[in-house]
């Protein structure tokens, strides 16, 4: 057989052309560290609660194994619907305005694919989640960077986007409660943003995955703002606040022309999210106040806990409000983020990933999540504060 | 419930400095609303879960149904105290249902338990009848899972 890693041209330029993930590197280092307390899961610490796998197997006895409609199941789609108008305040048509997803990197997937020709601009705000710029890449656009920092609490603002704005902006991609910040975005920036978009005619894809995880003020989202349904594509997924990563289930809501177009890309593609999922998912929906209040309450503890920790260290660090991750700046330390975070596996034995793995501008940041258990938080919290006091 | 008495439930013996940075409070504040909680009678008490399955003296213990006459001014509350005083009764509860009172009772072994019942409690004036269960094994006791749990392993970095 001919050797086909001779020929790099074997493999697409625009997957050739995307780098690899700095999350990649740093799970390969950590993988071979035994004893190592990770504070480098972007995901819950608690299992799933136990009446929605109870409901997943009794799905799995009475022969929940055959597809679904393209869209989802309609039981879990009306269950949608309803959360997200007494949670989000936004209504959608169960029957034409929900697509249920393979979790939210699928619907981001979809989002872009449905909305981006080759060479349109998408916004995005960094620090953030891995896949945005990749996403948009695959799709031909090309992802625009708008850089936060401290100094807006990692908010992006309406200004910030402006500056970037060029005749071929598409979309403006948002995720708040922010992964890898912990930032979230007032309503009132929220609304100078929906201007900004209303006046150039862009639309929105927002990431709301962690919005149950807000732990000061109440969540707004941008698609509940005047005229901005129309113009809004919702993610959402029950991987976060219902501890369901491994389930792979989300969804996108939005107006009915685009949830037909990315379900156009999604029949073709994935066909349906798993059915077993699917039943779960209305499951989850049965009680989500209470699951949810469970899970919150201990997160903001553990919050309270870390941030006050890194205080004690003397690192500074913005407040999170939301999801479970804090951003404190260790670059003053006299080490970049890459390597505070090499030596702290190394010497202590704990992970926290290096915050240029969410954008350059997270370089002399580190994220840690704080969706734990409480002992290993503590012990965590102990090996590093004696890290930092070694470096000064 | 008080999300101070939410984390005193889950581990009695956390300090009060890590309870303080927790709910954003000081040590001295956490100290002082513990024992505001222990004077009105909130906190009764701080106790280890024990796993009695694994020690080698090997006490039982049964659950009594008891059913029970209420006594006149007086109700249910005169028998259900004065079975409590007993040091073999490790709680009483009064129920609704079939039966009036719940009793979890313990000895050193089931001659034990048993001559309990039937010379110190049935006997009691206004207690009809007893049943007794014999506890055989226990899975799950105050909350906490008495079997080792099969940990399914997290990734160790995730996005």
């Amino acid at each position: 057989m001919k050797d086909l890693k001779s020929r790099p041209d074997t493999v697409a330029r625009n997957v050739r052309n995307i780098p690899r993930s700095g999350i990649r590197d740093f799970f390969d280092i950590v993988s071979s560290m035994p004893d190592t307390i990770s504070l480098g899961v972007g995901e819950p610490g608690f299992l799933t609660p136990w009446h929605i796998r109870d409901a997943a197997m009794f799905a799995l006895e009475h022969g929940a194994t055959s597809y679904t409609s393209n869209l989802g199941l309609q039981k879990l789609r009306e269950g949608l619907s309803d959360y997200v108008e007494r949670y989000f305040h936004v209504r959608y048509d169960p029957e034409d305005q929900i697509l249920v997803t393979t979790g939210v990197s699928e619907g981001l997937d979809l989002a872009i694919r449905a909305i981006v020709d080759p060479g349109d601009e998408v916004l995005y705000h960094e620090p953030c989640y891995v896949s945005y710029g990749p996403v948009i890449r695959l799709s031909h656009g090309v992802p625009v960077a708008v850089e936060t920092s401290p100094e807006t609490q990692f908010q992006v603002t309406a200004d910030l986007l402006r500056k970037k704005l060029t005749p071929r902006t598409r979309a403006l991609v948002l995720n708040f409660p922010n992964n890898p910040t912990g930032a979230v975005i007032e309503r009132g920036e929220l609304e100078k943003i929906a201007d900004l978009v209303i006046e150039n005619d862009l639309l929105i894809i927002s990431d709301e995955i962690y919005a149950e995880l807000t732990y000061e003020g109440e969540h707004t989202s941008i698609a509940s703002l005047p005229e901005m349904q129309e113009r809004t594509l919702f993610l959402h997924g029950f991987s976060k606040a219902w501890a369901m990563t491994g389930f792979r289930l989300g969804y996108c809501c939005g107006p009915s022309r685009l949830i037909a177009a990315m379900t156009t890309i999604h029949q073709y593609t994935m066909l349906c999210a798993p059915t077993l999922s699917q039943v779960a998912g209305i499951e989850a929906l049965k009680d989500p106040e209470n699951d949810v209040e469970r899970m919150r309450s201990e997160y903001r503890r553990h919050r309270n806990f870390v941030v006050h920790s890194f205080e004690e260290m003397g690192l500074p660090c913005v407040t999170p409000r939301g999801a479970f991750y804090a951003f404190p700046h260790v670059s003053n330390l006299g080490l970049t983020s890459k390597q505070f975070a090499l030596r702290l596996l190394e010497e202590e034995r704990v992970a926290v990933v290096p915050g240029e793995a969410f954008g350059p501008c997270g370089s002399g940041f580190v994220r840690c999540s704080y969706a734990t258990g409480f002992e290993d938080l503590k012990e965590a919290m102990k090996r590093m504060k004696r890290f930092v006091q070694r470096l000064r | 419930m008080d999300e101070l008495l939410k984390i005193l439930k889950n581990d009695a013996l956390e300090t009060p400095e890590n309870i303080a940075a927790q709910l954003g409070l000081s040590p001295e504040e956490v100290r002082s609303k513990i024992a505001e909680y222990e004077a009105r009678g909130v906190i009764r008490g701080y106790q280890a879960v024990i796993d009695e399955d694994k020690l080698d003296s090997r006490r039982v213990t049964a659950v009594i149904e008891v059913k029970v006459t209420p006594q006149r001014e007086g109700g249910f509350d005169l028998v259900a105290r004065r079975i409590s005083k007993f040091p073999e009764v490790e709680s009483v509860h009064l129920v609704s249902g079939a039966f009036d009172l719940l009793l979890f009772v313990s000895g050193e072994n089931l001659q034990e338990v048993a001559s309990f019942v039937s010379e110190k409690l049935a006997p009691l004036e206004s207690i009809r009848s007893t049943a007794s269960h014999f506890l055989l094994k226990t899975y799950k006791h105050h909350g906490i899972l008495m079997e080792p749990q099969d940990q399914y392993e997290r990734l160790k970095v995730s996005p």
